[in-house]
Parts: C-alpha cells; sequence; structure tokens
C-alpha cells in the first residue's frame, strides 16, 4: 500500500510489528492484527461510499473510452465477413501474386457476403485504406447475385477490370488481419505502398498533421490571449473591495451561465461582414464600405470565440490564488528598495505561478479538444483536429480513423501534461 | 518653539491629516519629530491612527494635508523604494518562493550591489540575528521566531538609518515575545538606528522605548518617556490606558497651586494633583495607580486626606496581593501590595482607610 508511510496509524502499526510480537492488547491479541481489523470496517466502509461513482465513472466513461480506442487498433470489418482470402492472405508472403486459389476464395467469399448483405461493410472497410473500394464491392456484389464459374479471375475481371488493382490487393491483405496500425499512420498523413513500406501521402491529401499542428499552435495562442486578458482582470478581482468584487465575479462568470450555442453565435452576429463591429468601423470611417474585414468563419473567429468562452477557466484559478497574497509582500519589497516593475516580477507574479499553470492547463486542454465553437464559427481555416474527429464519427463513419485521431490527441496532451509536471510541478497546482 | 525642534528632527510630522473617505480624519493634525537614534513607539488602540502614520511615513499612503519630512528633506513625494527606510511586517512578509538567503539578497540586487559583497553582508545580517546557518531554508519551514529574524535581518541588511516596525512581535507567543523584545531594543542600541515601532501592547511599549506616542482618535494624547507616561499622565485616556489604573469621578472643592482637594461624587474628600485642571468647580477624573495606594497611615504624609474603604476580594497572585476595594460608591477600586513578610493581611469585610502621596492622584479631565 502506497500510503502506508503517511498513515500514523499504520506507523505505529509497523512499529509494533518490528520490535517483535511483544505489543499486545489488554486480552493478549498482537496489536498490529487488532489495529488492521479495526480499521478494516473503517476502510471497506468508506470503498462502499465511492463504489457507485466508481461504477458509474466505469460504465459511462472508462469502458465506452476504452472501447473507442479498441477501434483505432481493431476493425474485423473484412477478416470476420471474408473468412476464406483471409486464409490465404494468411498463408502467402506479401507480394505473392494473386493465384487462381487466391481468386476462388475471393469469389466464394464475396457470394457469400453479397447474399448475407455484408458486402457494404466489408467495401466500406476497404474504401477506408483506398478511396472508391465501396463501390467496387458493391456493384460487383449486385452482379454475384447468380454466382460464379470458374476461371474466377476472369470471371471477376468480367463484371469490374479493378479487381486487378495491385493496391487493392496490398489493401485487402492489410485488412485481413483485424489488428491494424494503418489508422494511425493515415492520421499521420502515412500510407503503405503495394510493398507495405510507410511514406507519406500526396502533399494535396495531407490534412492531419497541419490540423494537429494547427489545433496546438491554436490553443496555445488562446491559453496566452487568455493570459493576457485574464491576468489583470484576476488582480483587480483579488484587490477591490468585497461588494465591488463580488460584482465584476458576476460578469466575469456570467459567459457560464449562458448556453455555449447563445455565445457563439452572438459573435456571429457581432462579427460577420454586415455585422456590429463592422458597422461601427465603417460608421466611425476606420473602413471603407467595400473594405469589411472578414473577421468571422475563419481562424480570427475561432481565436475569438474561443478566448472569450475561455477566459473564464484563466481568470478563476488566478483569482483564487491571487486573493491569498498578502498585499504586504509588494509593500515589502517596495520598502527594501523594488521599483512597482521589480516588485511585480519578482515578488508577485512567482507567487501567481500556482494559478497561472492550473488556468494555462485548463485552458489549453479544452481549447485542444474545443468542437463546437470553431464548428460554428471557424469556416475552413478555422476548423481544428475536433471537427476532423466528429466529421469521421458523423459522415464518414469512420469511426477507427476518429479513435486514431482522437487517441493522439489524448496522447499529446498527455505528454504536454508529463512535461508541465517535470518543469512546473503538479503539486503547484492550485484550482481554487 | 514646535518648528526649531523641527528643524534637525530625523523624521518629522507637520500638520499631517489623512483621510481615506473624505469624510471623517483618521489622522487629525499630527505633529511629531523623532530624534536621530531614537526608539519611538506609537502606541494606541486599534483604529487610532497609528498604522495609517506608519504607512505615510513608509510610503504606502499619502498624506491628505501636511508634510512629512526625512533627514530635512520633504518625502511627500518620494516613493517608497527611494525612501531607504527598513520596514518589519505585521506577518513578517518574507518572500515565501525564495530561500533566506535570497530574501536578504533581495534588497541588496535592486541596488545593484556585486555578488561578493552581497553574501558578506548577508552573512552579517544572518550571524547578528544568530540565524546564520538558515541560508538555505524557506521562511516556511522556520518557527515564528526564526521568520521573525529573518525580517528584522532582512529589514536591516541594506543598512537603513530608520526602520519601521509594525507589530513585528504580534503573532508569538508570550515567552517568545519578551525575549525579541530585548533582542530589538539591543541590536537598535548596537546599531544605532532610529526605530519608528507601532504597537497596541503597553508592556512592549513601556520595555523597548524611548519615547513613546499614546494614540487616540487620529491625535497624539501624550508623548514622553515610559515613566513619565506611566507616573504622569496627561489625560484620562493615558491613564486609563497605560497600566491598572483607579478613576475616581469628582468635582474640585479647592485649588491652590499644585494642590488640590476633590469632591468624589460618591462621597469623601481625597489630596489630588491638578493636572488640565483651571479653576474651582470643575469637574473631574482623579487617576491613581493601584500599587500606589496606601492603607497603612505611617506610610502617608502627614495630613494626609483620607478616605474609607471596604475590603471586597483579596487575590494572591504570587509577588504580590491585589484587593478589590469598595470606595466612593465604586466596587472596582484597586489597591495592590507587596508580598512581603511583614505584610498586614486583609481580610474580606474589613473596613479601612487608605491615602497616597497627592502627587500620585492626578485629577485629570473627567471622562
Amino acid at each position: 500500500m502506497a500510503n502506508v508511510a503517511l498513515d500514523p496509524h499504520a506507523a505505529i502499526a509497523t512499529t509494533a510489528s518490528g520490535v517483535g510480537a511483544a505489543l499486545t492488547t489488554a486480552d493478549g491479541k498482537p496489536l498490529a492484527r487488532a489495529l488492521a481489523r479495526s480499521q478494516r470496517r473503517a476502510r471497506r466502509r468508506a470503498f462502499l461510499l465511492v463504489l457507485p461513482l466508481l461504477a458509474f465513472i466505469l460504465v459511462t466513461f472508462v469502458i465506452p473510452i476504452g472501447q473507442m480506442l479498441q477501434r483505432s487498433f481493431y476493425n474485423d470489418g473484412f477478416s470476420r465477413n471474408m473468412p476464406q482470402v483471409s486464409a490465404w492472405f494468411a498463408a502467402t508472403e506479401r507480394g505473392t501474386d494473386p493465384d487462381e486459389a487466391a481468386w476462388a476464395a475471393l469469389a466464394a467469399d464475396l457470394t457469400a457476403a453479397a447474399e448475407a448483405r455484408t458486402i457494404g461493410m466489408v467495401g466500406t472497410r476497404i474504401n477506408y485504406d483506398l478511396s472508391g473500394a465501396r463501390s467496387l464491392f458493391t456493384s460487383t456484389g449486385r452482379a454475384l447475385r447468380g454466382g460464379l464459374e470458374p476461371p474466377y479471375r476472369e470471371a471477376l475481371l468480367g463484371i469490374n477490370e479493378g479487381w486487378d488493382n495491385p493496391m487493392l490487393w496490398s489493401a485487402m491483405r492489410e485488412a485481413s488481419r483485424p489488428y491494424t496500425a494503418n489508422f494511425y499512420l493515415a492520421a499521420l498523413d502515412r500510407t503503405r505502398d503495394e510493398d507495405g513500406r510507410i511514406r507519406q501521402v500526396d502533399e494535396r491529401q495531407q490534412v492531419y498533421v497541419m490540423l494537429f499542428m494547427r489545433t496546438f499552435w491554436l490553443s496555445l495562442l488562446i491559453t496566452g490571449l487568455t493570459f493576457l486578458l485574464g491576468f489583470p482582470i484576476a488582480h483587480l478581482l483579488a484587490t477591490l473591495p468585497m461588494r465591488k468584487s463580488n460584482l465584476l465575479m458576476i460578469l466575469v462568470l456570467l459567459p457560464f451561465w449562458t448556453s455555449l450555442l447563445v455565445r457563439t453565435t452572438s459573435w456571429m452576429v457581432l462579427l460577420q461582414q454586415q455585422g456590429v463591429v463592422n458597422d461601427i468601423l465603417v460608421w466611425l470611417g476606420v473602413i471603407g464600405h467595400d473594405q469589411r474585414l472578414q473577421m468571422i468563419y475563419n481562424q480570427t473567429g475561432t481565436i475569438i470565440a474561443m478566448t472569450h468562452i475561455l477566459l473564464p477557466f484563466m481568470v478563476l484559478p488566478l483569482y483564487s490564488v491571487m486573493r491569498t497574497i498578502n498585499p504586504s509582500y509588494v509593500r515589502a519589497a517596495r520598502s527594501l528598495g523594488a521599483t512597482s516593475w521589480t516588485a511585480f516580477r519578482r515578488v508577485y507574479f512567482p507567487q501567481t505561478l500556482p494559478g497561472l499553470g492550473a488556468g494555462a492547463l485548463l485552458v489549453f486542454i479544452l481549447a485542444v479538444g474545443y468542437y463546437i465553437t470553431p464548428a460554428l464559427v471557424g469556416g475552413s481555416s478555422g476548423q481544428l483536429i475536433s471537427n476532423m474527429i466528429a466529421m469521421h464519427m458523423t459522415s464518414t463513419l469512420n469511426w477507427s480513423m476518429a479513435a486514431a485521431l482522437a487517441a493522439l490527441l489524448l496522447a499529446s496532451v498527455l505528454v504536454l501534461y508529463w512535461l508541465y509536471d517535470r518543469l512546473v510541478g503538479i503539486d503547484n497546482l492550485k484550482l481554487g | 518653539m514646535l518648528d526649531d525642534r523641527l528643524g534637525d528632527a530625523f523624521v518629522a510630522f507637520e500638520h499631517v491629516q489623512k483621510s481615506y473617505d473624505g469624510q471623517t480624519l483618521v489622522v487629525k493634525d499630527l505633529n511629531l519629530s523623532i530624534g536621530k537614534g531614537e526608539f519611538l513607539t506609537m502606541l494606541g488602540p486599534s483604529g487610532s491612527g497609528k498604522t495609517t502614520c506608519l504607512m505615510m511615513l513608509a510610503g504606502f499612503e499619502t498624506a491628505t494635508h501636511g508634510e512629512i519630512r526625512l533627514a530635512g528633506r520633504p518625502i511627500n513625494q518620494v516613493p517608497p523604494h527611494k525612501r531607504g527606510i527598513g520596514m518589519v511586517f505585521q506577518n513578517y512578509a518574507l518572500f515565501p518562493h525564495m530561500t533566506v538567503g535570497e530574501n536578504l539578497s533581495f534588497p541588496l540586487e535592486v541596488r545593484g550591489m556585486g555578488k561578493s559583497e552581497r553574501e558578506a553582508r548577508i552573512k552579517r545580517a544572518l550571524d547578528m540575528v544568530q540565524m546564520g546557518a538558515f541560508a538555505n531554508r524557506r521562511p516556511a519551514q522556520l518557527s515564528g521566531g526564526q521568520q521573525q529574524r529573518i525580517a528584522l535581518a532582512r529589514a536591516l541588511v541594506f543598512d537603513p538609518e530608520l526602520v519601521l516596525m509594525d507589530e513585528p512581535l504580534g503573532a508569538l507567543d508570550k515567552q517568545l515575545r519578551e525575549h525579541m523584545q530585548f533582542e530589538i531594543k539591543h541590536l537598535h542600541e548596537r546599531l544605532g538606528i532610529t526605530v519608528v515601532y507601532v504597537t497596541h501592547d503597553q508592556g512592549e511599549a513601556l520595555t523597548m522605548s524611548d519615547r513613546i506616542a499614546v494614540f487616540n482618535d487620529g491625535r497624539i494624547q501624550q508623548l514622553a518617556p515610559p515613566a513619565a507616561l506611566y507616573e504622569r499622565p496627561e489625560n484620562s485616556f493615558v491613564a486609563s490606558f497605560i497600566g491598572e489604573n483607579n478613576a475616581l469621578p469628582g468635582v474640585i472643592e479647592e485649588l491652590e497651586g499644585d494642590k488640590a482637594l476633590v469632591r468624589l461624587d460618591g462621597g469623601g474628600v481625597i489630596d489630588a494633583t491638578p493636572v488640565n485642571i483651571r479653576e474651582r468647580g470643575q469637574r473631574t477624573t482623579v487617576s491613581i495607580r493601584p500599587e500606589r495606594v496606601e492603607f497603612k497611615p505611617e506610610m502617608m504624609p502627614p495630613g494626609a486626606h483620607t478616605i474609607e474603604a471596604k475590603v471586597l476580594e483579596v487575590i494572591y497572585m504570587g509577588d504580590i496581593l491585589r484587593a478589590r476595594l469598595a470606595v466612593a460608591g465604586s466596587d472596582n477600586f484597586v489597591m495592590k501590595m507587596r508580598n512581603t513578610i511583614g505584610q498586614t493581611r486583609l481580610d474580606p469585610g474589613q473596613t479601612i482607610r487608605i491615602g497616597w502621596h497627592p502627587q500620585d492622584a492626578r485629577a485629570l479631565d473627567p471622562v
């Protein structure tokens, strides 16, 4: 047990047993065992109290996420429905040209799949690696109704020339085993050629790495902006008299109490080309009528709206830390000869670091996974990786791809968290 | 005359007023001059304006009216970091994210001092407060008394000529507090610095100070050395605030030079020294210290007036015996007797006659 050393009762128990069996209770039982028994009930009761929550988290959080993550490296859409050709792939080496046995297995599997109406599923799986494959499978499935006569190669090619494509056979070989790293490769803009070597996809198709970079860069930028905007406000909140600071706190918390959708749409009203901000700028003569700024449906919109929405997550931890900083520290620094800037830089600011760390970590992690705001105001240049995950979940139905992207996102956040722990120390975090 | 003295004073407050809200004055027309090397204590109840005065001197509050001068130079417009005043705060205000050494190094670094000189000075300052071995500790790892020493060392490390202390011993337990009082006193004597010390603890003020300024209601009620303050209070507030005090209300019956007869409201006539009394018939409160009350006729001056007192209880306090008496309608008259071998024992219910030297009974303003 990890916390034995921290538990004073446990410490006594170990000392007692270390001395020998000398220490006993009044009725002669070993003290250590009596102590363990007296604590067991309390432990059991504590465990029973948290059990409902534990079960709830297990059922609603751990298991679904585990299942989702499993999809990123496990997909049996092909291998389950195409057993014969999968067996042929397993028996031959990579790069083997399909012989008549392979064609026969393929024809038999296709016929069976067409009858079981699972051929679409099979086509979808291959389509992940080779676009256009799904229609090849479904159209072949329709033509297969009457069954096929050997030689199967010619018969299948007679239905569609596409069956001779070596890339198709390579893709089917990849899909013949349910475990695959291909989704991760695709999520990093990589793919396999016919020989199974990993290479970058065409430049025109590279999206994910760029999106990851953009997501991290924008999240960093938004974290920086919330810090710049939130620090003075938090300081003001912490130093104003209680009555005024409570009022200001309501203003800070107001965004929390309004629907995310309402807030995002109000940014649309404000920032669109015929919107309030542009109208005012035109009215002031800052810009001409035909020079209206594009401030929404692009990255600018995403940055503005997300900074606003995430600002309280920076302000609140900062505020809670700043409120505990006694003003006499800055006074002491001033009386010791420091200018107000030096006093801020060397005495006040270092003491706000736990709050800043907590706020920055919160904002950054929330921003990295943010979905609805970029989806509504991001246009195409303001889309983040979460929007791509959502797209794979809802429109392309490539859940494995979505899971791989999400797993990469999760992993990179964990790495950042680990880095933060190494650099700043997670003990220095103060959330409120 | 006041202005002449202010001319060569090290620290001078001249007609200083302070208001926070524009409606009430927290400090009302303060005039105070502090000599170089003096240990001056501002003593008073909370809200009396003493801390505000200290903050104005340190530069954290601005005077609403009047002038503050340091070594002859007006400092109203000088920001705190250019005043060169060392300060010890009530909660020590040691920077928690720095070690003790870094805390002491801070004032030297902002003055652009070289590393070797910094280290020499830090060592000297730490040795001065017997904390030489603690340079690498964090403030949180130190006890209250140790933090207090470090705060003191930090306020002294850059050799300020003036050090302000804002109730620096308030958070310590009694024994440590008394020990630190002597240490601060000895440091002051050894270094020859000027100290302005704020406290609400009169014992502390009496022990340490050269002079004490008693604050109440935004004014200095009396400015005097400890003995004079205790023995010759100039008004009822000072008499009641410093030490234990018996207050007997009455009317001046006779007034002749430095002698007065006072007819008490509760009956009886007593001798007193008129202090802020101008004429016969004026109302007054007579203040008598419990240890100056006598009940044996041979201890009183010849011809002294005595009044009747009934012993209500006698409390044994070790070094003294403390008797509560009913005198002139008051049940809270206290008399202290030294616990010596020959001391007469009083019993509750006993009736005695008490009296005193006329100069020990001071006829002050009515409460």
